[in-house]
């Protein structure tokens, strides 16, 4: 039988805590690291963080 | 002339004084009690913990801003405080003992109209036998808490890397120390800071991680953890952590509190009562915080430490510290103007002010032992708080007693957080967060008690380069360049 290896979902088998928990797949690992997306990103995250900076002081 | 002095040169005392400084001007006096030489960018420590960083990246001498700033320097230890004065004189003062070379163990009596706390915690490692000596730096584990300390953590990690290499499998064990601590976000960051670093030198196969902590669950963080808004969920932290930890390979064990450590292994209780013990090949746990042990005298010399600081060392403000059960908890307990209830020109500012409680839900094991995290007073919560005890001391010495006091409760003010998940331009990441407000407030927010439109977090590249960007912003403006005060806290 050809065995249908997942990288990223191996991890669920190293324990029962982590089999019960959700694990990112591939597509939104590599969106972590995608510079057009986190440019993205850190312009979004920087409003939103000026936003409750600003409201804080 | 007043004299205001500021005891602590760290992230609230910093900034209570040089704004003092600068809106007092030179027809006022600043001065500055601290024992250290240079100003550290504590949050950077954890790159420097896993060799990214050197010492002299996240420091820099204080003595050359404060002149710049026309503050007086005393690099000394602020030993106790006599708010009335003494016998001989009704001129309030500090016992101050110097720490720099060619005066250390001098001591000094230094008058002040208004004194601000700002000492932060005593990194409390004889708490847990075994986890440190007077040193700190850890007879049996490392820590991060201050730049040295990171050094000497990352020369034992590349020790362990070493090994690695050669064949020899590693067992981390990082976490808190004691079933009182705070500071798991920093915790936090090390580990994963590790294991990304493993994963760069090719050895994370060879290396066993595991996390220990005194929360009641993942990703409480001492703020009870938090709520967020994810694909159209409202998500606990819990899940986003956890994740993590799977993803990544790192194990968890919660609810403990670590009461011995001894030469590759951790003792601790948890929750439920049992005991146990872990090994470890390397490991960093954070120790518990108390304050500094500041003493206080009245004016005939009586010790009134108990009247000024709470039992833990901290100095009380005006918070609610009526003992109350978790569910009569609320925000307004919380302080909002950090003046001292007893003498009025005292203010305390950042992590050295007593909390009227614990954020998160208290918890105990079946045989009594507290296990939970005590409140975190981050960074921007500590800017915020010195920069309002600032005004406030300026405006008492501007205007008189009746003046208005600025208020920055920690039940009403957010804070933005980037914990690092490893470091690299392109392949770094980072959980960035804000939360809204620190101390929940569910009589505002019955669900979540916050607001989950300002409460975020997501991990990624983005997060790493903001922690990057903030490392330098935060050392510019400390170092008080040009427009530092557009910078804020
Ligand atoms: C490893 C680590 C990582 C962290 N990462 C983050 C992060 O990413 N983001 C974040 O927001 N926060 C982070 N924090 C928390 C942050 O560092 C603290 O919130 C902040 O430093 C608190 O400021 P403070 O001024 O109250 O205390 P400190 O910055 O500790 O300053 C206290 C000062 O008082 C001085 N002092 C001590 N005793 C005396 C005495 N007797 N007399 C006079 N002076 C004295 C000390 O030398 C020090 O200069 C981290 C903390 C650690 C340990």
């Amino acid at each position: 039988m050809e065995k249908k290896v997942v990288h990223e979902e191996l991890n669920f088998q190293r324990d029962d805590k982590m089999n019960l928990t959700m694990i990112p797949g591939k597509f939104a690992r590599s969106m972590r690291t995608c510079l057009i997306w986190q440019f993205i990103r850190f312009v979004i995250i920087n409003i939103k963080m000026i936003i409750v900076v600003g409201k804080s002081h | 002339m007043a004299r205001v002095v500021v005891l602590g040169g760290g992230v609230a005392g910093h900034t209570t004084a040089t704004f003092a400084a600068k809106w007092l001007g030179s027809q006022h006096e600043v001065v500055v009690v601290t024992p250290n030489s240079k100003w550290n960018w504590i949050p950077s420590n954890i790159w420097v913990g896993v060799g990214q960083m050197t010492k002299d990246e996240v420091t820099f001498d204080l003595a050359p801003v404060y002149q710049k700033a026309g503050i007086e320097f005393k690099q000394a230890k602020a030993v106790s405080i006599n708010p009335e004065g003494n016998e001989s004189s009704n001129k309030p003062f500090v016992t101050i003992e110097y720490t720099i070379a060619g005066k250390a163990g001098q001591t000094e009596n230094v008058e002040y109209d208004y004194l601000v706390n700002a000492t932060g915690p005593k990194l409390n490692f004889a708490a847990t036998p075994g986890l440190g000596d007077a040193n700190g730096l850890g007879e049996f584990t490392v820590s991060v808490c201050t730049a040295d300390h990171a050094v000497h953590a990352n020369d034992e990690l590349q020790k362990s890397i070493e090994k690695m290499k050669k064949g020899q499998r590693q067992k981390f064990l990082i976490g808190t120390g004691h079933g009182m601590c705070t500071c798991q976000g920093a915790a936090f960051e090390y580990i994963f800071n590790i294991e990304h670093e493993l994963r760069k030198a090719g050895v994370r196969d060879m290396a066993d991680m595991k996390w220990i902590s005194n929360e009641a669950f993942l990703g409480d963080f001492g703020m009870g953890g938090l709520h967020m808004k994810v694909g159209g969920y409202v998500v606990s932290s819990k899940l986003f952590a956890e994740s993590l930890f799977s993803e990544r390979g790192v194990d968890w064990l919660i609810g403990a509190h670590v009461n011995k450590v001894e030469a590759g292994k951790a003792h601790y209780e948890l929750l439920d009562g049992s005991m146990g013990e872990e090994d470890f090949d390397f490991s960093m746990l954070i120790p518990p915080f108390a304050g500094v042990g500041l003493k206080a005298y009245n004016k005939t010399g009586e010790d009134i430490t108990a009247t000024v600081f709470a039992p833990n060392g901290f100095m009380k403000v005006d918070a609610d510290y009526t003992p109350k059960p978790y569910a009569e908890w609320k925000a307004s307990d919380w302080p909002r103007t950090y003046q001292n209830p007893s003498y009025k020109n005292m203010f305390a500012a950042g992590i050295a002010f007593a909390p009227p409680h614990i954020i998160s839900k208290p918890m105990s094991s079946v045989n009594g032992t507290p296990i939970n995290p005590t409140p975190p007073r981050t960074g921007m919560p500590s800017g915020i708080i010195g920069k309002a005890v600032a005004h406030s001391v300026c405006d008492l010495i501007k205007n008189g007693d009746k003046a208005h006091l600025h208020e920055a409760s920690m039940a009403e003010m957010g804070a933005a957080c980037v914990a690092s998940a490893g470091k690299g331009v392109f392949s770094g990441t980072a959980a960035a967060m804000t939360v809204y407000p620190v101390v929940p407030d569910f009589e505002k927010y019955p669900g979540t008690g916050r607001d989950t439109d300002y409460t975020f977090g997501e991990i990624g590249l983005a997060g790493h380069w903001i922690k990057h960007i903030l490392h330098y912003l935060f050392i510019y403006k400390a170092k008080l360049n040009p427009g530092w005060t557009l910078i804020p806290e």
